[in-house]
């Protein structure tokens, strides 16, 4: 059998270490036998891009039953060539996380705590909150009497964490509002 | 960056200033490495802290933060003085024989116009000097005393070694060490390059920083060229991509100025924003523009934007002209200050943690308080979603509404990702989003769509841009991204993608989101989701992947192209080249622009996106004058840098309400600096949560010298605090070799350096070192100087300490 670079790097990757990689010199079918044991054996190959510094390594998960069993850096990005750092390396455990927020939340005015609510009713309230703001707070004309058509007491404070299709809709989202104060993490 | 992240093993010296790249962007240093295996390069790290980026150099030459202008004028003045610059390249490529006013001058460390009311400069005398067709005066021997490069002689020679060592703290041995080593690329086959990051952008001179790479890098003949150019190691997952599409108050999409009040149509908008040139050599592609914001207004609004209503241009908001350092400045320096003062209503933060990461942390989280409502899109919680129970903060007493939508992983939708190397990538979706999480895309979708109801059904205030929008029902990746690409919306094509830059019209017929992107989604396919390895014998050379992905623009890998090659189209350094004019076609990357070399009928001078198409050793473009001059920090251990009577940058945006501690104040001698870990992601929030990384990084602490550490009776491990004028923060300190006393106008000034990644949502760890910082902004982008303000350091009572439990974690352990 032909064991490709990708094959040993699973091996590695899934914490094989010297026993599988010392077998590559002698046999390879210590190595096939053991990838078959392998839990991302059957599970779907996904290309994803890290989402830390810009290197914007690439990285593959592998799913089973709709579930991201594992991350492994993709060896085909010819710049980090299936290299990842610390955090990269962590992606399956951040998908997976217990600290993941899974609700919608809202805090209620001088609450001390979060209550569930459903999407729609959030996404309701808040358009209404909104508007009132927009209607109230609309200038059309700066002090020096010329034309603006914006808001200024509402702000976005964007992000970087967004993909490139994401930045177009939010920001075409927040300037039709008429928002002005628009910002992100390329200002820090 | 200039140049991209393989090319980097194609240099022969590579200056690592402001950037601590091997922790920082661990993936790159290989290419840095390769290159000191391969080419035998120089590797040179210039920072205040030995890092493992040091560790890897062939050098480490620690500088006092905030004195790089100092350091790198030397620079300039070295090579000018030894006659180190690449002459032909200087001569051609560059604005060096530019004749400026003479009425421009600069005395006492201030240029001419400035008016310090307003601190703004009128620029009328920077400018060049002209014929009657409107043709800029140039002395092509370079020896008029007011054309550019004796101006620029004139002015760094005041940089001397002795000047620039006193102030800088760096050995004048040093110095030569590192500018003899990166003068040597001055020459046809020798590139060099330079590496920056925030270390860089976060001072109130951060963009004259970077003007001083773009100098050295003029003057050497390194721009453009393999192995060379001014890299920006961006920072954040997609910043690229997020400034292309201008997630920011001053732009909108593809780098079209922000429309403001004195620009009431959209001719009034073109005519303000297009460059001319009367240069028949020039491509002067900016000259393009009203095409872009045509069509950009086209793809907005669809066919709600008509001819007849100037495309909707009314319907977008207007800032204020700039009449002063902060009219019509909208950027988040000024956004919180209105918060602070009760002027805000609400808005939202999402992905973004500002009551961890924005200078003066306790101001941002005591200013959210007075916000009606606000609404976030996160995966985890953080310190700025749970800002109102923040310690010190009674929640009973706070108003603020807030929503918190749960946000899905990016494994949980597709898309595309520019990387700092604007190369564009295509993530695929591998599982559903967890729980009831949504991608922020969507978020936004639902929101604007139930706003346009609202708007529909109840009317109010200016309905017009909500109502027209050529808007979303569902979040779809692939849509959007064949509508930033851009499309015919008229014409024989209509309904076709746009297949680049040429397709681009002002009459209407041509949509885009985001110009720079096209070619991107062409008729035939989505080019973002490439992922071939093939190239040609040339590409091969120094490493371009043409058909990885997509990179803007137009697939060029290598910025500013055309000055690799010498008039004829000839690689200055043929065993490294980028393009190469051969048999009538450019062969290799794509050539900027397209055009024959220069010394050809047609030919183009290389520097395309700027009027004339030289490079601008001086430059009028920039709020702070023509030439990168040095100014202390806002706040400094020194009271006279010795350059001239100016101790700080005249136009630095000082906010009111921001404390800042006068210069030399013996309260707060020694400088902090701030940084980053490879462990956490920058303020931390998403990373604290992953155990390995808590584990690797546990809490926060401070790196000091053995010397101060001995001044102030501290141990390694003892637990300290740190004061500024603004606040105190708990840390655990970290007495190294790492970071050493410096020798400033003959005295001992010392340097501390805190990571800013631990906040009180995950207690025991320490909060947020942004407490300490500082919020003045440089002038040309609003960015804070975080990494160079004043502070005081004491060892700490263990007893009195809150944010750190050091009964579970014992200090020492970071050693």
């Amino acid at each position: 059998m032909k064991v490709t670079r990708r094959d040993l790097l699973k091996v590695a990757g899934a914490g094989a270490g010297a026993i599988a990689l010392g077998g590559l010199g002698v046999s390879y079918l210590v190595t096939e036998s053991y990838a078959k044991k392998l839990k991302t054996k059957g599970a779907k190959e996904v290309r994803s891009i890290c989402p830390f510094c810009a290197v914007s390594c690439r990285f593959i998960a592998h799913v089973k039953y709709g579930k991201v069993v594992s991350t492994e850096g993709d060896p085909g990005y010819p710049i980090s060539e299936g290299a990842l750092c610390a955090k990269g390396a962590t992606m399956n455990s951040m998908v997976n996380s217990d600290h993941r927020l899974l609700k919608p939340l809202y805090r209620a005015p001088f609450s001390e705590k979060w209550e569930e609510k459903s999407y729609s009713w959030m996404i309701d309230r808040l358009a209404k909150k909104i508007k009132e703001t927009r209607d109230k707070t609309f200038i059309e004309k700066n002090a020096e009497g010329q034309v603006v058509n914006r808001i200024e007491s509402m702000f976005h404070m964007g992000s970087s964490q967004m993909s490139n299709e994401e930045a177009s809709v939010v920001v075409q989202g927040i300037r039709a509002m008429g928002i002005v104060y628009i910002d992100h993490q390329a200002r820090i | 960056m200039t140049n991209s992240w393989i090319d980097i093993k194609n240099t022969d010296c590579c200056l690592i200033i402001g950037s601590n790249a091997a922790e920082h962007h661990p993936i790159c240093f290989k290419w840095v490495l390769k290159a000191k295996e391969e080419r035998g390069a120089q590797i040179i790290h210039v920072d205040p802290k030995f890092s493992r980026t040091s560790a890897r150099s062939d050098f480490h030459v620690p500088l006092r933060s905030g004195t790089d202008i100092a350091f790198m004028g030397g620079m300039i003045n070295y090579v000018l003085t030894k006659e180190k610059y690449f002459k032909e390249y200087v001569n051609d490529y560059t604005n060096a024989s530019y004749i400026v006013n003479s009425r421009f001058s600069f005395n006492n460390g201030v240029f001419s116009g400035f008016n310090p009311k307003t601190k703004i400069y009128d620029k009328s005398t920077w400018q060049f000097e002209k014929d009657e067709k409107g043709a800029v005066k140039r002395d092509p021997t370079l020896k008029n005393p007011n054309c550019v490069f004796q101006l620029l002689k004139k002015h760094y020679s005041r940089y001397t070694l002795d000047k620039v060592s006193a102030i800088t703290g760096v050995s004048t041995a040093n110095l030569l060490r590192v500018y003899e080593a990166y003068a040597a690329t001055g020459v046809r086959d020798k590139s060099g390059t330079i590496l920056y990051a925030l270390g860089w952008t976060q001072h109130t001179v951060g963009v004259q920083n970077i003007r001083t790479s773009g100098i050295i890098q003029l003057l050497l003949g390194n721009a453009g060229v393999a192995g060379g150019g001014v890299n920006a190691l961006r920072g954040e997952p997609n910043v690229q991509g997020t400034t292309d599409h201008a997630v920011l108050y001053n732009i909108l999409p593809g780098y079209l100025p922000l429309p403001r009040a004195n620009m009431p149509t959209l001719a009034d908008y073109n005519k303000a924003v297009t460059p001319k040139t009367v240069l028949a050599e020039s491509v002067n592609w900016w000259g393009n523009r009203p095409k872009y914001m045509t069509s950009f207004l086209k793809a907005y609004f669809g066919k709600n934007a008509t001819k007849e209503n100037d495309y909707g241009y009314a319907w977008l908001g207007k800032g204020d002209a700039p009449k002063s350092e902060r009219d019509g400045d909208y950027s988040f320096l000024y956004c919180y200050e209105k918060m602070a003062k009760g002027e805000m209503i609400g808005g939202s933060i999402w992905a973004h943690n500002p009551c961890q990461s924005i200078p003066n942390s306790n101001n941002i989280r005591k200013a959210l308080c007075n916000l009606e409502f606000m609404y976030s899109a996160e995966i985890h919680h953080n310190e700025t979603t749970d800002f109102w129970h923040s310690p010190g903060i009674n929640p009973k007493e706070v108003k603020t509404e807030v929503f918190l939508f749960p946000s899905c992983h990016r494994l949980e939708k597709e898309g595309s990702i520019s990387s700092s190397q604007r190369m564009i990538g295509w993530h695929y979706q591998a599982a559903d989003p967890r729980g009831d999480s949504r991608s922020m895309g969507q978020i936004m979708i639902d929101i604007v769509n139930r706003l346009i109801k609202l708007y529909k059904k109840e009317g109010g205030a200016f309905k017009e841009p909500l109502v027209n929008l050529n808007w979303y029902d569902k979040y779809d990746a692939n849509e959007i991204a064949r509508r930033i690409n851009g499309w015919f919306t008229g014409g024989p094509n209509k309904g076709k993608q746009l297949s680049g830059f040429n397709d681009f019209k002002d009459d209407g017929t041509t949509a885009s989101l985001m110009w720079l992107a096209a070619g991107s989604v062409t008729p035939t396919e989505n080019r973002l989701k490439k992922t071939s390895l093939k190239q040609t014998e040339v590409q091969k050379m120094t490493g371009i992947y043409p058909e990885y992905g997509w990179t803007w623009p137009m697939n060029r890998w290598i910025l500013y192209n055309r000055a690799s090659v010498d008039k004829n189209g000839q690689p200055w350094d043929p065993t490294r080249p980028i393009i190469k004019w051969e048999d009538g076609k450019w062969i290799g990357d794509v050539a900027d622009g397209g055009a024959p070399p220069l010394a050809m009928k047609g030919g183009k001078n290389p520097f395309i996106m700027l009027p004339d198409g030289l490079g601008q050793l001086y430059g009028t473009g920039l709020v702070d004058g023509p030439f990168p001059e040095h100014y202390e920090p806002t706040e400094t251990p020194v009271t006279n840098h010795g350059f001239s009577g100016q101790l700080r940058n005249p136009c630095a945006k000082i906010v009111p309400g921001d404390k800042i501690a006068p210069a030399g104040d013996s309260r707060y001698p020694i400088v902090l600096t701030t940084y980053s870990l490879t462990e956490h992601w920058c303020g931390g929030s998403e990373t604290r949560m992953v155990p390995s990384l808590l584990e690797a990084e546990p809490q926060l602490y401070v790196e000091m010298s053995h010397e101060l550490a001995k001044e102030k009776g501290i141990k390694n491990g003892d637990p300290v605090i740190l004061e500024s004028i603004r606040g105190q923060v708990e840390a655990v300190a970290m007495v190294t070799v790492r970071i050493v006393p410096f020798k400033v106008q003959g005295r001992t000034v010392h340097l501390v350096g805190m990571p800013f990644a631990f906040g009180w949502t995950k207690p025991g760890i320490g909060d947020a070192t942004n407490r300490l910082t500082l919020y003045t902004g440089d002038p040309n982008t609003s960015i804070p100087e975080y990494k160079a303000c004043m502070v005081n350091i004491r060892k700490a009572d263990k007893n009195a300490l809150k944010e750190l439990s050091y009964t579970e974690i014992k200090g020492g352990h970071h050693e």
